[in-house]
């Protein structure tokens, strides 16, 4: 081992400081992850057992465990779980493609609901529905073909000389708004029935989950997470600019592609599944890097965080809101959206950050 | 056996505008190297073509005799670490977690952190008195705090040869002696080959075993600073006049500029000049 001479005269003294400054740091993501996992916990608690027919903690439980009567298990396990489970899995599969496309592009702005991603899903599934006569399966492969195109699209067109962030944003926001003209049009000659239908879909919902749908995300986030696990210490270099990453051995062009195409790949699934949430993945990482406050990568708060938005969103729209109607959990998170963005794009204008 | 640096005919630029052609560098292993030279000289493009940010249009860098564009990043990156002139941190990110970081490329799929890198960090953190900001956010320092940290990083990526791009902008005389004076340890104790690229003659002069003067994309002189910086060639590289007098601390050379009005032949234009300055003072 090379400089071994150092090591031994500097360690007695620093090794403990430092050691603390790990212990502190670990602390506090542990207590902040607990918390999460706790609120989760609680959430997921009362998506299960309030509704139409309400259950009891202990009844639920019961349910739970497979005890429970004929129609406890019918409404709990045959038409709640399967929503919660949708509504979980989404929210973690938008927040870690937000969190991703954010860090990898150094741009709070750069989420796949602002730059156009999930709405060249949108587009492709609306077409698919309205022109093409999709079922819902079809819809859902063409959502996920229309999130990989745009995604191609921009990546192309903001590629001159290496990607840059802000360059890859504007593009991004650019396509959005064609995708947005496009979106008008189909909807605008399409007659009201398949108009409504196909505009529920695009507000978002976990309502009417199907098992498929909720196995499909399962599977994508089961073969990414350890991806992008395994590619975390890499994003971290990456973190620090192209050229210090680069002189830590990192390849910063390969990196990013391959960071680019999981947080697609997972915003395409996601999409496809519940259609496209808004705002979910935009807010969910910044929350949680706020609320961890170490300046760390924080992708694992940021899930949970995800899944508390969506979990939150949909229980508010189904049993929070006066009148006794039911909304979609989009309504929900682009309400907690867009002030975040207001306010993103006011503060950002004073630091000199942002876009 | 120490790792060699070499340049070899390399061209460098950016978009087919060439800045670098033809150029020839070996890094001495062991000394501390400092590229001088007027702005838009090529200094940091020749320090980006060392550390492999940029590709050479022609030509090749080797590293131990091998092309260092064929050696693997991480490889590399444990032999040859580079400051950048402005690192980026993401927002909120603390000193020791900043760091850390350095540790990357002695890090892998079954290394992950070790007592070493804690050990390795530490003494980084030791040699740039970081230790005490260990906790604090990067964006809360002070400039000479910041740059220390930045430094640290490097030192715990714990290269051969570290490539640093004006270490000392932005940063007041203390703290730029402050910074120097840490390279140099770095260097006399643990043989670290330093190699940056410095705006302050005197300072290059005073801190460098080897002297690189560029001008115009070329290098123009090579050797010990008593060797490189006679006032021909600061004449030649950075169209300045200047007398060359022994540095009263150390001996090293040192430039003293002359300007227009100081240390000439009066002309009746300065002339002209000096007399309404004296009558702006006395009246």
């Amino acid at each position: 081992m090379k400089f071994s001479a150092q090591k031994a005269d500097a360690a007695p003294r620093a090794v403990p400081s430092l050691a603390a400054v790990h212990a502190g740091r670990s602390r506090r993501n542990r207590s902040v992850m607990l918390v999460l996992v706790g609120a989760l916990v609680v959430v997921a608690a009362f998506n299960l057992a309030v509704g139409a027919y309400s259950l009891s903690v202990p009844d639920l439980l019961r349910t739970l465990t497979g005890q429970g009567t004929q129609s406890e298990n019918f409404i709990v396990l045959s038409l709640r779980l399967p929503r919660l489970t949708l509504a979980l899995l989404v929210g973690v599969a938008f927040a870690l493609s937000g969190a991703l496309f954010q860090t990898v592009l150094r741009n709070p702005l750069a989420s796949p609901d602002i730059i156009g991603v999930t709405g060249g899903a949108s587009a492709a599934a609306v077409f698919g529905m309205l022109i093409l006569g999709f079922g819902a399966v079809a819809t859902s492969l063409a959502a996920f073909a229309g999130a990989i195109i745009v995604a191609c699209a921009i990546y192309l067109l903001a590629r001159r000389g290496g990607v840059v962030g802000y360059r890859f944003v504007l593009i991004g926001v650019g396509i959005a708004f064609m995708v947005q003209g496009l979106l008008g049009y189909l909807l605008s000659r399409a007659n009201l029935n398949d108009a409504q239908g196909a505009l529920l879909w695009l507000v978002g919902s976990v309502s009417g989950a199907r098992w498929q749908d909720t196995a499909v995300v399962a599977v994508v986030l089961l073969v990414l997470l350890p991806v992008i696990r395994a590619l975390s210490s890499r994003l971290r270099a990456l973190q620090l600019g192209d050229d210090l990453a680069t002189s830590l051995g990192v390849g910063a062009e390969g990196t990013r592609l391959i960071l680019l195409v999981i947080a697609v790949a997972l915003a395409a699934t996601a999409t496809a599944a519940v259609g496209p949430l808004a705002f979910v993945a935009f807010v969910a990482a910044p929350i949680a890097r706020r609320i961890v406050g170490t300046g760390g990568l924080a992708l694992l708060p940021a899930a949970l965080v995800g899944a508390l938005i969506t979990t939150v969103a949909d229980f508010t729209a189904q049993h929070l809101l006066p009148g006794q109607l039911e909304l979609p959990a989009g309504i929900i998170t682009g309400a907690i959206g867009a002030p975040y963005l207001l306010w993103l794009l006011a503060s950002s204008n004073k630091t000199g950050k942002g876009a | 056996m120490p790792h060699l640096l070499r340049a070899e005919g390399i061209s460098l630029g950016y978009d087919q505008t060439p800045i670098i052609e033809n150029l020839d560098l070996e890094v001495i292993p062991g000394a501390i190297t400092v590229i001088v030279g007027a702005n838009a000289s090529g200094k940091s493009t020749l320090l980006k073509g060392l550390s492999r940010l940029i590709k050479p249009d022609a030509g090749q860098v080797t590293l131990g005799g091998r092309n260092i564009a064929a050696l693997p990043g991480k490889t590399v990156a444990t032999i040859v670490g580079l400051l950048p002139q402005q690192p980026v941190a993401p927002d909120g990110i603390t000193v020791a977690d900043l760091i850390g970081r350095g540790r990357y490329p002695h890090q892998g799929w079954f290394r992950q952190w070790s007592s070493t890198d804690d050990e390795i960090v530490a003494a980084a953190m030791t040699a740039t008195n970081t230790h005490e900001l260990a906790r604090r956010r990067l964006e809360d320092l002070s400039g000479g705090q910041r740059q220390r940290v930045w430094i640290a990083m490097a030192l715990a990526q714990d290269p051969e040869i570290l490539l640093l791009d004006e270490p000392t902008t932005f940063l007041d005389v203390t703290h730029q002696i402050e910074v120097l004076d840490l390279l140099l340890e770095r260097n006399r104790v643990r043989g670290t080959t330093v190699v940056m690229v410095l705006h302050d003659l005197n300072l290059a002069a005073r801190y460098a075993d080897h002297l690189v003067v560029m001008c115009a994309g070329r290098i123009v002189a090579n050797g010990t600073p008593a060797e490189t910086l006679t006032a021909e060639i600061v004449q030649h590289a950075f169209d300045l006049e200047a007398r060359i007098v022994p540095d009263p601390v150390c001996g090293a050379p040192m430039v003293v500029p002359i300007g227009r009005f100081h240390g000439r032949v009066p002309t009746a234009h300065t002339e002209a000049v000096n007399r309404s300055r004296k009558g702006l003072k006395l009246g």
